[in-house]
């Protein structure tokens, strides 16, 4: 337990808003961007933007939890970070549960956060910003484990992250199907197994992650 | 310390090259080997196979303890200050004191520059000096060597054979001839 705080001390000042590695942000604007850009490209009619607007936040979401992938995994593997750990006897499925939670929070809440100008920018009205806001809590956790999973398959390959776009979002189709879906449906169940989906790619993640890098170092 | 390190009969594939076989090697405390060798001959291969970190093609391993190396990569965090990215291995290490390992090594000044500015030989006497940060009876150094200056070459050997005095055991994979009275193990025989 000591070691995992470590673990994720580092990870966090490394990748978290202000952190060594300083692209914390780019998730986040980027998803604004996309909040900016749509009206401009679909016309600014409110009821086309309400009823839309919801589903394009929710791929906006998907494409900037992309974009800190290059650098999450490959960068501690060519450095050799991950032998000295395990000359440590710390495993990798130890340093990759950590790297995925620093992973969600370097991008999730800022996401969250920003749902709320992006709503504004889309004229989404109260009830669908909630259930937005609702449906990225429960989702967005699923596609940073399908985040740290393809970065670490991909660690070992340059240029790997033009590829990681490719290897995420079929993956995360269905996080979107129920994400978004739970826009449109009166009941929680879209919600609910969107965070299903994302319990069950956390739990697996560490595991996945772990393998692809033990399977990448001999 | 009772550090040993053997190995029976080891072979190494690489691909479909066999780099090396029937390799036997038995160090026990205050032994030194210097692998030497041509290049591609599978120095850092044996290395990484006596660390544990790659699996033989064929043989056994036996290690009495924890195993400290220093291979070609660093390791420390480049966008971060030596200080803090040496401190999170000294945290990792059972929360122990950098100070001195740094004052050791001479890199002590050096605590608030980010790891990326350092020269390569900085950088290198801040991996030796995680290597102090805990006794570990089993040294591997896969070119520890390269990138020092002669000060920093000689204070390196100096760390070996106290290292050695002290009961441990260290294997050593160098280019340079390097003054220690260490067996020399060439791995082109093994070919």
């Amino acid at each position: 337990m000591k070691t995992f705080a470590i673990l994720l001390r580092r990870d966090l000042a490394i990748l978290l808003p202000g952190g060594a590695r300083g692209s914390a942000f780019l998730p986040l604007i980027f998803f604004l961007l996309v909040a900016v850009l749509y009206p401009f490209a679909v016309g600014p009619e409110p009821s086309l933007l309400a009823r839309t607007g919801g589903g394009v936040l929710w791929v906006a979401a998907l494409l900037a939890s992309i974009l800190p992938l290059d650098r999450l995994v490959a960068s501690d593997r060519e450095a050799g970070v991950f032998d000295q750990l395990a000359l440590r006897g710390i495993s990798e499925e130890i340093a990759m549960t950590a790297r995925l939670v620093a992973h969600w929070l370097s991008f999730g809440p800022l996401i969250l956060i920003a749902t709320l100008p992006a709503a504004a920018l889309l004229s989404l009205n109260g009830q669908t910003f909630w259930r937005l806001l609702a449906s990225l809590l429960a989702g967005t956790p699923g596609l940073a484990a399908i985040g740290l999973i393809t970065s670490a398959l991909l660690a070992s390959l340059r240029g790997g992250t033009a590829l990681a776009g490719l290897l995420l979002a079929p993956i995360a189709v269905p996080l979107v199907i129920f994400g978004a879906g739970h826009l449109a449906r009166d009941d929680i169940s879209g919600a609910l197994f969107a965070g299903a989906f994302s319990l069950v790619l956390c739990a697996i993640a560490p595991f996945a992650a772990a393998a692809a890098i033990r399977a990448a170092r001999d | 310390m009772q550090a040993r390190l053997s190995a029976t009969d080891l072979a190494c594939r690489k691909g479909d090259r066999l780099l090396f076989r029937q390799l036997d090697l038995d160090l026990g405390p205050g032994d030194m080997l210097h692998v030497r060798g041509p290049n591609g001959v599978g120095k850092t291969s044996l290395m990484r196979i006596l660390a544990g970190l790659a699996r033989p093609f064929a043989g056994t391993i036996e290690r009495s303890d924890e195993v400290g190396m220093i291979d070609g990569r660093h390791a420390l965090d480049p966008d971060r200050k030596l200080g803090d990215a040496l401190r999170f291995w000294a945290r990792l290490d059972g929360g122990v004191d950098i100070s001195e390992p740094m004052r050791r090594l001479g890199i002590d000044t050096l605590t608030d520059i980010p790891v990326g500015y350092l020269s390569t030989g900085q950088k290198q006497r801040g991996v030796i000096a995680r290597l102090l940060l805990r006794p570990r009876p089993i040294w591997l150094l896969d070119e520890a060597f390269a990138g020092l200056d002669t000060a920093s070459q000689d204070l390196l050997a100096d760390l070996v054979s106290e290292h050695c005095k002290a009961g441990g055991l260290c294997a050593f994979v160098s280019h340079q001839p390097v003054d220690l009275p260490a067996r020399v193990l060439d791995l082109a025989e093994y070919a």
